[in-house]
């Protein structure tokens, strides 16, 4: 299978610091690729790059061989990229149903049928069709996260932890349905610190330390590397 | 029974001084709802609606032609004045944009007093509006019961416009989180553009009630009926539309009231900012106003 995302030679200044310093960063279509890394590593700003929140000082992103480099976030949106931001970022004022309705904000076709596969993946949700999404548990507004990328029909989507702020039970739950949307045939572009998650999950990783990549290769393996498993997965020797 | 047709006189002027605050206020509350910005330039909008129509109608276009060019006018400076003073300061520090909403004030206020030479201009009377009519026994103006049924009749498509609209659903979402409406694919621009569309819209249909209303036009007529405008949006809780057309109705029967007793009549303005003083006090948020737990 080929490259569906491209990020070549990326450069970031953010706050007035180079947060990403010339990485490169292939996405194979229909896989799930994560990018692991401390705290600060510039990982929320490579997702926030690629999908034209942040303008990148140097780089080249190419989507299914077309480039997107500092393209306004609308256009990425309708090129298939959607980005579930960190901390859920859910429209506490707008009802669940809303919030999914918004997120197919771009199309102009019948959006019933996604709104039915959204309350498929998550029942809770069309439970809680006509609340307002700020009364949802944390758990729940990241499945209403989710749903509502899921609403742009995105060939490619980036989660930005996904997992944070949420019990470990929570946490497989979303894993899982990371797995289930793969299988459909979505691409996933994940950044974690649960690398641990992360890894298992993954068909290849990068390691990102302060702006740079030190180390890629598939899930299993870096599960297996010892530097990682110090570094990231909080084993001993 | 003499009283009861003078007091029902009274409540009915009252209601429509409040429904011209109404109309003015709900730009304020928007723009603020939306950007965060108290557009100061908003009661000088208002004023220069007020002279389009009279440079319309002396130049001898007739009224039904007059008054939807002075509501596209309007509508049209209002945008112009976001993207050419406000869009530019997107991501400056607030007290930047707001200095720069005083300036445009200033600039709109001087470019009508050189232009019309600070001189009170008559305003145009529009037929119909301004005839006699009589209900409940109580005399009045054609445009005394037209303009809260005018008002009433806006804000409801106002806010089905709001609540039941992708473009209104799109309003709601930049108002609390700009970068994730992005990352929806709203275009903040748009959305902003069509808030000052929706504010300056109503300004202009508010002075020309206003002005058919009091008769005459100044370069600074913008700066009082503005300014209880945005009295009766803090009032209401700045950002909520419902909130500022309940505050303006308050104001407008109360300052009318106060108005028709002479021994109190001089301090109607003061009641209007003893009230703001009181509701900054007692309640910082206003009747409706959203909790200020901003988000984490």
């Amino acid at each position: 299978m080929s490259d569906i995302l491209k990020i070549e030679n990326l450069v970031v200044n953010y706050g007035g610091i180079e947060a990403v310093k010339n990485i490169s960063i292939h996405v194979e279509e229909g896989k799930i690729v994560t990018l692991i890394g401390a705290n600060g590593a510039g990982k929320s700003t490579t997702l926030r790059t690629v999908a034209g929140i942040v303008k990148p000082k140097r780089a080249k992103i190419t989507f299914q061989g077309k480039d997107i480099t500092g393209k306004q976030p609308d256009y990425i949106v309708s090129q298939g990229i959607t980005l579930v931001p960190e901390g859920r970022r859910v429209f506490p004022n707008l009802t669940v149903l809303e919030n999914l309705k918004i997120g197919a904000y771009l199309r102009k076709d019948n959006i019933q049928r996604d709104i039915d596969h959204v309350y498929e993946l998550f029942p809770r949700l069309k439970e809680r069709s006509w609340q307002l999404a700020g009364t949802l548990s944390g758990g729940e507004q990241q499945m209403l996260a989710v749903g509502r990328a899921l609403m742009s029909r995105p060939k490619l989507i980036m989660m930005d932890e996904p997992s944070l702020g949420l019990a470990p039970i929570v946490v497989q739950g979303i894993f899982d349905i990371i797995r289930t949307i793969n299988k459909e045939g979505i691409t996933v572009l994940l950044i974690e610190q649960n690398a641990n998650m992360a890894l298992k999950a993954a068909d290849w990783a990068y390691v990102l330390e302060t702006g740079t990549i030190t180390k890629q290769g598939t899930g299993q393996d870096l599960l297996a590397d010892e530097s990682i498993k110090e570094a990231y997965l909080g084993k001993t020797k | 029974m003499q009283n009861l047709s003078y007091y029902l006189q009274l409540l009915l002027s009252g209601v429509t001084v409040g429904s011209l605050y109404a109309l003015i206020a709900i730009g304020y509350t928007m723009v603020y709802g939306i950007l965060r910005l108290i557009n100061f330039a908003h009661g000088d909008i208002f004023m220069m609606a007020g002279f389009f129509m009279i440079y319309i109608v002396s130049s001898g276009i007739p009224m039904y032609i007059s008054i939807p060019l002075v509501l596209i006018l309007t509508v049209v400076l209002g945008v112009v004045i976001e993207r050419v003073a406000y869009k530019p300061l997107r991501n400056a520090p607030r007290m930047s944009i707001m200095i720069s909403a005083i300036g445009v004030s200033y600039l709109l206020q001087n470019f009508a007093t050189y232009f019309t030479g600070g001189l009170a201009k008559p305003y145009p009377t529009i037929p119909f509006i301004s005839n006699g009519i009589t209900v409940f026994g109580v005399s009045t103006k054609v445009i005394t019961i037209i303009t809260p049924i005018l008002t009433i009749l806006l804000v409801i498509a106002l806010v089905i416009l709001i609540k039941r609209t992708k473009i209104g659903m799109g309003m709601r979402a930049v108002s609390k989180d700009f970068e994730t409406s992005q990352l929806m694919g709203i275009k903040i621009n748009s959305v902003i553009s069509m808030t000052f569309i929706i504010g300056s819209f109503l300004a202009a249909v508010g002075s020309i009630l206003y002005f058919s209303y009091y008769e005459q036009v100044t370069p600074t007529i913008g700066a009082m009926p503005g300014l209880k405008a945005f009295v009766a949006a803090v009032f209401g809780g700045i950002g909520s539309i419902p909130g500022a057309v309940i505050g303006a109705y308050i104001i407008g029967v109360c300052e009318t009231f106060i108005k028709s007793n002479s021994d109190y009549s001089i301090f109607s303005n003061a009641f209007t900012f003893a009230l703001l003083i009181i509701i900054l006090v007692l309640k910082p948020n206003g009747l409706f106003g959203e909790k200020l737990s901003e988000k984490v």
